[in-house]
């Protein structure tokens, strides 16, 4: 299957079928930190995936926060 | 998986709240936890006017959705940061941070009929962030969060909004917390709250995200259709607020819910001891001489960096090294 990844933007290829959770113990990528997406909706992680999907990884950490205080 | 609803199939599982949820209920919880958020804290009336700070991520977007689907009168303030566009001579069709961003506010606030307000900052200030941290030789995030957070007051005031909103999730309020609390920063931890109220020549400004972590919201967006900047900020990579984040992401792991227990405990048991002597020093606050707003300075932050910037940068935007986003 493709596997879209984020952050940077990149594709690689995985073997199925696999489950969600065995597809991302394969790439080391926590669970807890992305999101699952196939054909615009969430896949969940005992959800087995076909050789032939297209998989995007979404990863939901952001940052960029300015400090926090508040007078100019 | 079953949804804990309605024991259809789920989407996602939500470990801090030992549940799973299909599609539908997903959604309607957000909902639930944005109005629980904006009802526990007081944080607007029925009728006021909300400015909503918006980015063209997944939290300003999913928050301005929420508002209106919660019956709010929303007006969404997008600024143009300048960040990783701009330059010449890059690639035809090749298109930077803030562009990309802009554009998915566009898109978004087009769809449904939202009404946009747009700030350029080198359009109408003369500088970027870029630019900025480049001059002040800090990092983006500093000059970035002073520049946002005068706009928007700014904007709010002006346009007689009576709050602004911002996107600010359970992630982002921890992490703050847990970098305050790191340094016994007293000042910063006194004025962290969901809500601060009107005063002092600020408009109110809320938070009604606190109830949601961050993979909630991004669901949120995919679940609703809701297509937001992905990528992230090129100058936020390796911050200190995304170490804090990773810190608090693993403590959640091994103990679902750590982090609401963190904030929402801090909320209700240290909050009040602290904004007691912030309170008064907030009153020593006067104006601004060149653009009115509230400082403890003669010339606020702002209008310094303005000043700082507008003479020391080259006629040019800065080129920096940053990842360049391909139009799609």
């Amino acid at each position: 299957m493709k596997i879209l990844l984020r952050n940077p933007r990149r594709e690689v290829e995985v073997r199925g079928p696999r489950s969600v959770a065995g597809v991302l113990n394969d790439l080391a990528i926590e669970r807890s930190s992305v999101l699952v997406i196939r054909n615009g909706t969430l896949v969940p992680g005992d959800e087995m995936l076909a050789d032939d999907d297209v998989i995007e990884i979404r990863p939901v950490i952001s940052g960029g926060m300015g400090a926090p205080g508040r007078a100019s | 998986m079953k949804c804990r609803v309605c024991r259809g199939p789920a989407v996602i599982d939500v470990p801090r709240h030992n549940a799973n949820f299909c599609a539908e209920h997903f959604l309607r919880l957000c909902r639930d936890q944005t109005r629980k958020a904006i009802e526990q804290f007081a944080m607007i009336a029925p009728g006021e006017r909300v400015l909503v700070a918006v980015s063209g991520g997944k939290d300003s977007l999913a928050l301005w959705q929420l508002l209106h689907e919660l019956g709010h009168e929303a007006d969404g303030l997008y600024i143009g940061l300048g960040i990783g566009s701009g330059p010449k001579g890059r690639p035809s069709g090749d298109v930077g941070y803030s562009d990309v961003s802009g554009a998915h506010v566009r898109t978004f606030a087009a769809e449904r009929g939202y009404r946009l307000i747009e700030i350029d900052v080198r359009e109408e200030h003369g500088f970027d962030i870029p630019t900025a941290a480049a001059v002040t030789r800090r990092v983006p995030c500093s000059s970035c969060g002073l520049t946002k957070r005068h706009l928007f007051d700014r904007a709010a005031l002006d346009g007689g909004y009576d709050v602004v909103a911002t996107g600010h999730n359970l992630d982002d309020e921890a992490a703050v917390l847990f970098g305050n609390v790191l340094h016994w920063d007293t000042d910063y931890l006194a004025r962290q709250a969901p809500v601060l109220p009107a005063g002092n020549g600020f408009p109110r400004k809320v938070k009604p995200l606190v109830r949601l972590a961050e993979r909630e919201t991004a669901a949120y967006c995919v679940l609703a259709g809701i297509d937001y900047q992905v990528e992230e900020c090129p100058l936020a990579a390796g911050n200190r607020h995304l170490g804090y984040k990773d810190l608090l992401e693993q403590a959640e792991r091994r103990s679902p819910g750590t982090k609401h227990a963190f904030y929402f405990g801090f909320l209700e048991r240290a909050a009040e001891l602290l904004r007691a002597g912030a309170a008064l020093r907030a009153e020593d606050l006067g104006r601004c001489t060149s653009c009115g707003a509230p400082t403890a300075e003669g010339t606020c932050a702002f209008c310094r960096l303005q000043t700082r910037v507008g003479a020391a940068a080259p006629a040019g935007p800065v080129e920096v090294p940053t990842p360049v986003m391909v139009r799609r």
